[in-house]
């Protein structure tokens, strides 16, 4: 059975064996809401004996099910072969033109472990280069720029890949909506990754969550009932650990409750590229290099230089100096010094 | 002329993403038009006409909207015609699970929320099950796991759709989105063509206009929870 791949015939298999090759097999019946077929049963002759009203309760007409049986078998070993297929060395993305039409004369690459910060007011570019690469635009867009996956013109299929999705998103407005518990939300996340060993992943990622949060969670804590922080610090573990994506896009996260710059640090240590949307000349200073967006295009690629680096402890220090101020503040105290 | 059917639950953004598409294709000189089916109400034809992009409506009353929707869709494709648009998207409220406005070789587009719940896709009749194009909103607001566990549980359920996440608010993929159905096939006449799955003509005595309550007043198509 460790022969199973696309286009296999899989609706003439016995569903035992499939199910030991393919546990998540399983999924396709639970999510119609159709029983298990037993072991010994080929999925086309259990096909063959669902009464036709529940189909007709089901909108599904009965030779579909095989066509839509094959093509869930195909999604499954596509996701489990995914580890096996070319990883991701390096993304460039060639220029292309402004809002104006103006050239952009640019070629960037990036590579998994870089920090790319991005500047520019809103509405300037930002949010079309990152539909450009999501979009694995080639010329077909605006901007007219060509993205390049590890220097080639990539697949067209790959565009509509839900396995292949380049990029993952984290900002200020995204909350946990799901009334699950933490451990339960993970594993459910796990899950639908089709990974090996679920559990020890998802204690994994609470623990690297626990790292990043000010103040410490439960495994048993509903995730709607975290506070701010530890959302944030659950979204950034979860996505480094988890997410199919290779690029995070983290958009303007505020300060409160996290560690941004060890948030930073454990994306990037689990091979992530990390897009950075910042005016925090801390934060911005993390990236190697910053991009620099005007009129809907990038005006210019800027590398973060020795004397920058340098003044990074000056405004680390102004920085500590303000939230002392604020802290102050907060407690009640006068500010009427500096 | 290009024909597209959107349906998805109620409130799901299939007006703002169908806006946001019409937009993206105009710049490239596209004329899109659109009919919105409801039952008893809708705002949508005012949100088009704002935004410049030519809508009527049609209501369906107390009829299930996709049964009216069938009855009507050839006289909507005339129209289009009559008005030179290049697309004409047909916008249905999907109020009933259990019909689909979505017909063979015509590209059918189902829209769905990141809001609505990872049940919710297991929930769906053939609107989502027999759906080309899957298009997911409001993914803005969950977090990226959720957003991949909702496209995942969408793909068990649709394993041979195209599934994209298009926001209705800030417009991220709605250029794309513009591309893909402005390259669906294009639609000369309806008469003959199929549905994708047959809708389940609703019998009981109830569609038929009955109120009072009690076996004595049921009649047709009945069906009772089996509580041993
Ligand atoms: N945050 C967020 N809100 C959205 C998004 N897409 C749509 N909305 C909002 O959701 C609400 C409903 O959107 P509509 O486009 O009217 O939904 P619809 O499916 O056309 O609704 P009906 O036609 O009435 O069934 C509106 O307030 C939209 O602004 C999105 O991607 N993110
Ligand atoms: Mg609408
Ligand atoms: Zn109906
Ligand atoms: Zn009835």
């Amino acid at each position: 059975m460790e022969t199973l791949h696309p286009t296999s015939g899989y609706t003439a298999l016995l569903l035992g064996d499939l199910l030991r090759e393919l546990p998540r097999a399983e999924d396709f019946f639970t999510s119609l809401g159709l029983p298990l077929p037993a072991g010994d049963e080929s999925t086309e002759t259990y096909f063959g004996r669902i009464p036709a009203e529940t189909l007709e309760d089901l909108g599904i007409e009965r030779r579909e099910l095989g066509e839509r049986f094959t093509a869930f078998m195909d999604l499954l070993v596509v996701l489990r072969d995914k580890g096996n297929g070319p990883a991701i060395e390096a993304i460039t993305i060639l220029g292309g033109v402004d809002k104006d039409g103006a050239p952009e004369d640019f070629s960037l690459t990036i590579r998994p472990g870089e920090v790319i910060s991005i500047v520019g007011p809103t509405g300037s570019g930002k949010s079309r280069f990152l539909a450009d690469i999501e979009w694995l635009a080639q010329g077909d867009t605006p901007t007219r720029r060509r993205v390049l996956i590890n220097g080639c013109a990539p697949d067209p299929a790959r565009r509509f890949s839900l396995e292949q999705k380049l990029v993952a998103q984290l900002s200020q407005n995204m909350n946990f909506v799901m009334d699950l518990t933490v451990a339960e939300f993970i594993t459910m996340h796990a899950e639908s990754r089709m990974l090996g060993d679920v559990a020890g992943i998802t204690a994994t990622v609470i623990a690297k969550a626990n790292e990043l949060a000010g103040e410490r969670f439960s495994p048993h804590t509903p995730v709607t009932a975290l506070s701010g922080g530890q959302s944030r610090a659950l979204m950034i573990a979860d996505t480094s650990c988890l997410s199919i994506s290779p690029i995070v896009l983290i958009d303007e996260i505020e300060n409160a409750g996290i560690d941004r710059r060890r948030a930073v640090h454990t994306l990037v240590g689990e091979g992530k590229i990390v897009l950075m949307a910042t005016h925090d000349p801390i934060l911005a200073l993390m990236g190697d290099r910053r991009l620099v967006f005007r009129n809907g295009g990038i005006a210019a690629l800027l590398e973060t230089s020795p004397a920058e680096r340098a003044n990074l402890a000056a405004f680390e220090e102004m920085d500590a100096r303000l939230t002392a101020v604020r802290n102050a503040l907060r407690n009640g105290e006068r500010i009427d010094r500096l | 002329m290009r024909l597209v059917t959107v349906a998805g639950p109620p409130s799901s953004g299939k007006t703002a993403v169908i806006i946001r598409a019409a937009e993206a294709l105009r710049a490239d000189g596209v004329r899109v038009g659109v009919i919105k089916f409801d039952c008893l109400s809708t705002g949508d034809q005012a949100l088009y006409e704002r935004k410049g992009i030519t809508a009527r409506t049609g209501l369906s009353g107390n009829l299930c909207p996709d049964h009216f929707f069938v009855s009507n869709i050839q006289e909507c494709l005339q129209w289009g015609e009559q008005s030179g648009f290049d697309l004409l998207v047909a916008e249905s409220a999907g109020l009933c699970n259990r019909c689909a406005p979505h017909i063979k070789d015509v590209c059918a587009v189902c829209v769905i929320d990141n809001l609505s719940g990872v049940e919710t896709p297991r929930k769906i009749g053939p609107m989502l099950k027999m759906a080309d194009l899957v298009v997911i909103t409001k993914g803005d607001i969950v977090s990226q796991a959720e957003r991949e566990v909702f496209a995942h549980r969408v793909r068990q359920v649709n394993p041979g759709a195209v599934v994209m996440q298009v926001n209705g608010l800030t417009g991220q993929g709605g250029y794309e989105l513009g591309r893909l159905l402005a390259g669906a096939e294009e639609t000369v006449s309806l008469t003959g063509r199929l549905l994708r799955f047959s809708m389940p003509a609703a019998l009981c005595s109830y569609c038929l206009g009955q109120r009072k309550i009690g076996s004595d007043f049921q009649m047709g198509n009945v069906r009772k929870i089996d509580f041993s």
